[in-house]
């Protein structure tokens, strides 16, 4: 367990380092870089502001409309079989399909039930270890025009749920 | 396609409201969002700035090339057919160092042109070959160092170790990703 916090820790600090030694090494205007780079941060953040409020409107709306409760009750004991906790159901259903709606969904989850419980623990590895799977597909194969996908969509739903009940075990196991 | 959904649940949960009796509860819900997304695109501001600040030094440096190195041996394995074709293997594996490092700007691009190339040299235009099938697997895996995105909404959430969660992804993802070659590996003969 301490090992893993180490490692989890110094990995950021790592990566930074690495970087800033290896722009030297190659003679780099590192802080120039660094600044044009952090500038083009402000234009994603101002791009994805606009979506992530809209998605932000929808989920509210749904949670308090008391449909997601219905509809996680009533997958309860699928859920329980595949031993997904019921509170991850909602984004575990929207993470293959959208980036913005499941980081709205996850912020959610997260700020209802804690952000360092067991759940928001589970939440975070969800959301850094899967990918918005529907999409990627989508877009890859319509930059070559092509519809027959074989086993893609398959494979890579089956990879999402590999990563969704690692994310599951791995926190139960360390809780 | 969000044109579709959003739409449709914002209705759907109007009728369930009233239906249910929660349609005060949506009264205020309205005005959390805007709070909630202001709070949330805070925080990712300042993560999202630093870490795009880093990466352009990553960029601007030969490092991304040399990392390709390393993914030698797993290209040959994972795309058996394309392992002599220096251009795409070398788009191939500019794409994956870029997912890893975290670099969606610079990875969307790169794996587009290496779906261009492959579907150049496949036999049947209408359908994807083994190494297309392949690559899009490994893109959907999401095979990332540094989940900066979690971690900042997890420091906007006042967490108190934002950082915990990483060692967890890595073993999440590794799992999605061998899921998904593994699965691939067995539906090509079939599919």
């Amino acid at each position: 367990m301490n090992f893993i916090n180490y490692i989890s820790s110094v990995a950021v600090p790592t990566t930074i380092l690495i970087i800033i030694v290896y722009g030297l090494f190659e003679k780099k205007q590192v802080f120039d870089v660094f600044l044009d780079g952090a500038r083009e941060g402000l234009q994603i953040v101002m791009n994805i502001f606009p979506t992530l409020l809209g998605l932000f409107l929808s989920i509210n709306v749904l949670r308090e409309s008391g449909i997601i409760d219905a509809i996680t009750n009533l997958s309860l004991p699928l859920l329980n079989l595949i031993k997904i906790p019921p509170e991850i159901l909602p984004l575990a259903c929207l993470r293959p399909i959208s980036g913005s709606a499941s980081m709205a969904v996850a912020t959610d989850i997260m700020t209802k039930y804690g952000v360092d419980s067991l759940i928001g623990l589970m939440t975070s590895t969800i959301m850094g270890s899967t990918e918005t799977t529907l999409y990627t597909i989508a877009l890859y194969t319509s930059v070559v025009k092509i519809k027959k996908t074989r086993f893609v969509l398959v494979a890579a739903l089956l990879a999402d749920l590999a990563g969704m009940l690692t994310s599951v075990i791995f926190w139960r196991i360390m809780s | 396609m969000l044109n579709k959904i959003w739409p449709f649940f914002i209705i759907l949960s109007f009728i369930y409201a009233i239906y249910s009796g929660n349609i005060f509860n949506i009264n205020n819900a309205i005005f959390d969002s805007a709070e909630q997304t202001v709070n949330l695109c805070l925080t990712l501001l300042g993560t999202i700035c630093l870490w795009n600040g880093i990466m352009k030094i990553a960029v601007q440096t030969s490092l991304i090339e040399k990392l390709t190195k390393f993914l030698k041996p797993l290209i040959s394995f994972i795309f058996p057919e394309i392992k002599n074709d220096k251009k795409i293997s070398k788009e191939i594996s500019m794409n994956m160092v870029a997912n890893i490092l975290g670099l969606g700007n610079a990875s969307t691009p790169l794996g587009l042109n290496a779906m261009k190339s492959m579907q150049e040299k496949n036999e049947d235009k209408s359908k994807l070959s083994n190494s297309m099938a392949m690559f899009i697997l490994v893109n959907t895996a999401s095979l990332q160092i540094i989940p900066t995105s979690v971690i900042s909404i997890r420091s906007s959430l006042g967490s108190e170790e934002p950082t915990k969660i990483i060692m967890a992804v890595w073993i999440a993802t590794i799992a999605a990703f061998l899921t998904a070659i593994i699965v691939g590996k067995i539906l090509i003969k079939k599919m």
